[in-house]
């Protein structure tokens, strides 16, 4: 095979699998330092426990996140490297910055580990908890300020010979992309991670492990699941009126929306015919428009005016609804909770639990949807306008041996992991440890 | 200073950290290991453990530093580097991913097993070996740019090249004499002289082969890179006999067994004088003949935020790491163990 569509494997399976780590690593570290600040100023120790046991669950997967991405970093150069040379020039600083976040993090981490119960003060144990949300973050700000880069380069000028000249890094750090993509991927990061740990404690819950310890730990991440459920849809909903404007092919394709339109419907699922006409699908009136320009009669730029080998594929509809479907369904389940649990009824039946312990595994799904929409919508371009990936990748003819073994590792990766983690927890389950503890 | 001056004195000093950090811990890896062969673990693993548990994560920040870093201040060495280094740098990142994701099962999960000792140990080898080999790619000779202007790396004068042996063979002895006199010094700050006798002991072992590498080294210099040497003897020579000293001086003291902590800082001192003598002859080259610092250097507005942005973080870098080290390699209960601070 040629070595681009290897590259593009390869960096594809690569990111796929660095943001589930990633995810975790943005998003545990904020419900671990809420988690334990809360315990320390209400003086109860389940919510202590709570940050604890979180805390060493994520050492593992924080271990893979890191390595992983040190790979990505470094395949960056090594899969694409005419796209570093050039883009090096123009976004290196939100890249060099990242690393200082990371080193941030990397330090506390160090610390926060290894100094439960050695300071006099709990509230001091608490704070450096406070430099490793901000480190990773901020990571994740920095990061996506690069993707966001690659969708809306700005910043710098390009001289009649394709020199790029004239650069302006902070105007390409916070490109037209910037303020949506970083807000949807934090909202998202945070509500990924608030209903793994939802589902976590509703998994035991249905067990029959009726320890209060449970409920708290459910209460603690439905309530603020929910609020950043909405924030997350509100935040996908400004990134879709961001594509309407900068990246309308996008958002056209993710929508099968052919002819530039007012009171554009939106297109749910389907199916394309022969002749390119939609089938089967559900048909939202004018909330196209409404997604993308705020009020019905927006005219929404259709698929057609694009010529047709700058036009990204057209299966990522799917992607797109599946993010949309369940983003719908992240809000409904915790509304309900918080329902229940605000008119003082019983939020701890079977049926919704049920519906949270699924609610962990959709998100990491409507994560991947998002970033394979984002990025596939991308199509052909790697640098939107400038630079298309196949003038990007590497000319070396290894890739292949390098697609192996990269996938024997995250294979190899994920079962060990998870082997780690069940262990660790089958071990010493929280009913034991609160024994050990002397908590009641 | 120039601007290429500076950015490329930032990034090897952050090598030079990469460099001390790392082998302290490849080093541990095979220590760890050989111990356990040798059923000698209850001495030394306790110590080891002690010092690499809170350090780990940011050992490899140090590298990710440096290579972001060096794409970002020299963007074309991305492009000739990551065309040339595919498949070696796979390997090694590979390896870099083996080590760090099994040292953090292994620690931080439920048991150590063999098998991820034996990882862990064996890595710690492979992974100097391999990320060596780019000091020996970017003297030249070994990547070939076509007609076409294709990059190539050709391996097989690689592997059949006596210098590339040497610097592999340098790599892994120093792994093995910086780690061995750190974990000596961290040792005796922990009162255990059982484990203290036995680092001591493998400290001064590798110390002799460390200097005949290095001989071996500059031997291979002067026949592969014969102007590289030129600049390192005639205008650095200093550098290399400051270094030498700085050996004699940490044997003598690790021999003797006195101020340990004086006998590491000797050791590093060493290292540092040797690295920034090879690095300074070796400029203006990042890949000889084709990549020069000033060449490869980004656009100007670039490096000064470059430049603007490592100030800033060296500000909220350094008072970290020293809130670290205060917290576990000066702290004496904690490095004796009295105050495990109970891992989470
Ligand atoms: C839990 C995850 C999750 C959920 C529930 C949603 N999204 Fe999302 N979405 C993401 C996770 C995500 C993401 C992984 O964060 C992406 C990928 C790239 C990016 O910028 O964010 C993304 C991208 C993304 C984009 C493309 C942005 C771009 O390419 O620049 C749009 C238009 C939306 N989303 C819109 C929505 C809407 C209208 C949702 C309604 C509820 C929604 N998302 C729910
Ligand atoms: C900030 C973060 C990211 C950056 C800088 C980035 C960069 C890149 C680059 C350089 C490529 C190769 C060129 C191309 O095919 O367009 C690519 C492709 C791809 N990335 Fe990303 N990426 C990021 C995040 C992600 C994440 C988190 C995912 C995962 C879920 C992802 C999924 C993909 C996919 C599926 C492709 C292949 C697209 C195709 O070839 O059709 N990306 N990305
Ligand atoms: C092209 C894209 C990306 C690159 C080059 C990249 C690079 C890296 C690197 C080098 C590390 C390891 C740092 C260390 O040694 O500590 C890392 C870890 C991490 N990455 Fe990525 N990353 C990418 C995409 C993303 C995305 C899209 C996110 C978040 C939304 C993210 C969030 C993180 C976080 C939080 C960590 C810290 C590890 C953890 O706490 O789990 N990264 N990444």
């Amino acid at each position: 095979m040629d070595p681009t569509i290897l590259s593009r494997i390869l960096t594809a399976e690569t990111l796929s699998f660095h943001i589930i780590w990633a995810t975790i690593g943005v998003g545990v570290p904020v419900f671990i330092s809420i988690a334990e600040g809360w315990g320390i100023y209400k003086k109860d120790p389940h919510y202590i426990l709570m940050a604890r046991r979180w805390t060493r669950g994520f050492v593992i997967t924080v271990a893979v996140g890191v390595v992983t991405g040190t790979c990505i970093g470094m395949m960056l150069s090594m899969l694409w490297p005419r796209f570093m040379q050039m883009a090096g020039n123009i976004i290196s600083l939100p890249l060099f910055l990242e690393t200082f976040a990371f080193f941030f993090e990397a330090i506390f981490l160090g610390i926060y580990l290894y100094t439960w119960d050695r300071f006099k003060k709990p509230i001091y144990h608490w704070l450096m908890s406070i430099p490793i949300v901000l480190g990773s973050s901020l990571s994740a700000v920095f990061i996506t300020t690069v993707n966001a880069f690659m969708n809306t380069p700005t910043g710098f000028s390009l001289s009649p010979d394709g020199e790029v000249i004239n650069i302006r890094p902070l105007e390409a750090m916070f490109n037209p992309a910037t303020p949506t993509k970083v807000a949807h991927v934090l909202t998202s990061a945070y509500v990924t991670c608030a209903f793994l740990l939802a589902a976590i404690a509703a998994w035991h819950l249905l067990k029959g492990r009726n320890h209060v310890y449970y409920k708290k730990a459910l209460k603690l991440t439905m309530i603020l699941g929910l609020v950043l459920a909405l924030a997350t849809a509100l935040a996908g909903d400004f990134s879709g009126k961001f594509l309407a404007e900068y990246v309308p092919e996008k958002l056209a394709a993710a929508e099968w929306h052919f002819e530039t339109d007012q009171y554009a419907p939106l297109v749910l699922f389907g199916w394309l015919d022969d002749n390119g006409n939609v089938r089967g699908a559900l048909e939202i009136p004018w909330a196209l428009s409404i997604l993308g320009g705020g009020t019905p009669s927006s005219e929404i730029i259709g698929l057609n005016d694009f010529p047709e080998d700058e036009r990204p594929p057209l299966w990522i509809h799917y992607l797109f609804d599946g993010m949309v479907v369940i983003g719908t369904y992240l809000i409904v389940i915790a509304a309900l909770f918080a329902w229940l649990w605000w008119r003082q009824k019983n939020p701890y039946r079977p049926w919704l639990l049920k519906g949270i312990v699924w609610a962990a595994p959709l998100s990491f799904l409507a994560i991947q949807f998002g970033w394979i929409y984002a990025e596939v919508g991308r199509q052909p371009w790697i640098l939107r306008g400038i630079m298309k990936v196949s003038e990007a990748s590497t000319t070396a003819d290894n890739v292949g041996v390098l697609l192996l073994m990269f996938t024997a590792l995250y294979i190899a990766l994920a079962i060990f992991a998870s082997l780690v983690l069940l262990r660790l927890f089958k071990n010493r389950p929280a009913e034991k440890e609160m024994e050990q503890r002397g908590i009641a | 200073m120039s601007l290429e001056l500076i950015g490329i004195t930032v990034l090897w000093t952050f090598l030079y950290g990469y460099l001390i950090v790392a082998s302290i811990d490849f080093g541990a890896g095979f220590f760890s290991y050989y111990s356990v062969l040798t059923k000698k673990e209850h001495l030394i693993n306790r110590i080891i453990d002690r010092y690499l548990s809170p350090v780990w994560e940011v050992t490899n920040v140090f590298l990710v530093f440096f290579f972001v870093g060096i794409v970002g201040f020299f963007p074309d060495t991305a492009y000739y580097y990551g065309t040339a280094l595919l498949l070696p740098g796979g390997v090694a990142l590979l390896l870099l991913s083996i080590r760090g994701s099994f040292y953090a099962f292994a620690n931080y999960g439920a048991r150590k097993s063999r098998t991820s000792l034996f990882l862990y140990g064996v890595t710690g080898l492979f992974i100097p070996a391999s990320l060596s080999t780019v000091l020996t790619i970017s003297e030249g000779g070994f990547i070939e740019k076509t007609a076409t202007g294709e990059v190539r790396f050709l391996a097989w004068e690689f592997f059949t090249s006596p210098y590339s042996w040497s610097v592999v063979f340098l790599a892994l002895v120093s792994i093995l004499f910086i780690s061995a006199s750190f974990l000596t010094y961290y040792a005796s700050q922990a009162g255990d002289a059982t484990a203290m006798s036995i680092l001591r002991r493998y400290a001064l072992a590798w110390s002799g082969p460390t200097i005949l590498a290095s001989l071996l080294v500059f031997a291979g210099l002067s026949q592969h890179n014969p102007v590289h040497f030129g600049r390192a003897v005639q205008d650095f020579g200093w550098m290399f006999a400051l270094s030498f000293l700085c050996f004699v001086c940490a044997v003598w003291l690790i021999w003797k067994q006195r101020s340990l902590g004086w006998a590491f800082v000797s050791v590093m001192f060493q290292f540092f004088f040797a690295f920034f003598g090879y690095g300074a002859s070796h400029l203006p080259y990042l890949l000889y003949p084709y990549v020069t610092i000033q060449s490869a250097l980004t656009n100007t507005t670039m490096g000064w935020a470059l430049v603007i942005a490592f100030i800033a973080g060296l500000l909220l870098l350094i008072p970290s790491l020293i809130l670290l080290m205060k917290l576990f390699l000066f702290n004496a209960n904690y490095v004796k163990g009295e105050k495990t601070g109970n891992k989470t």
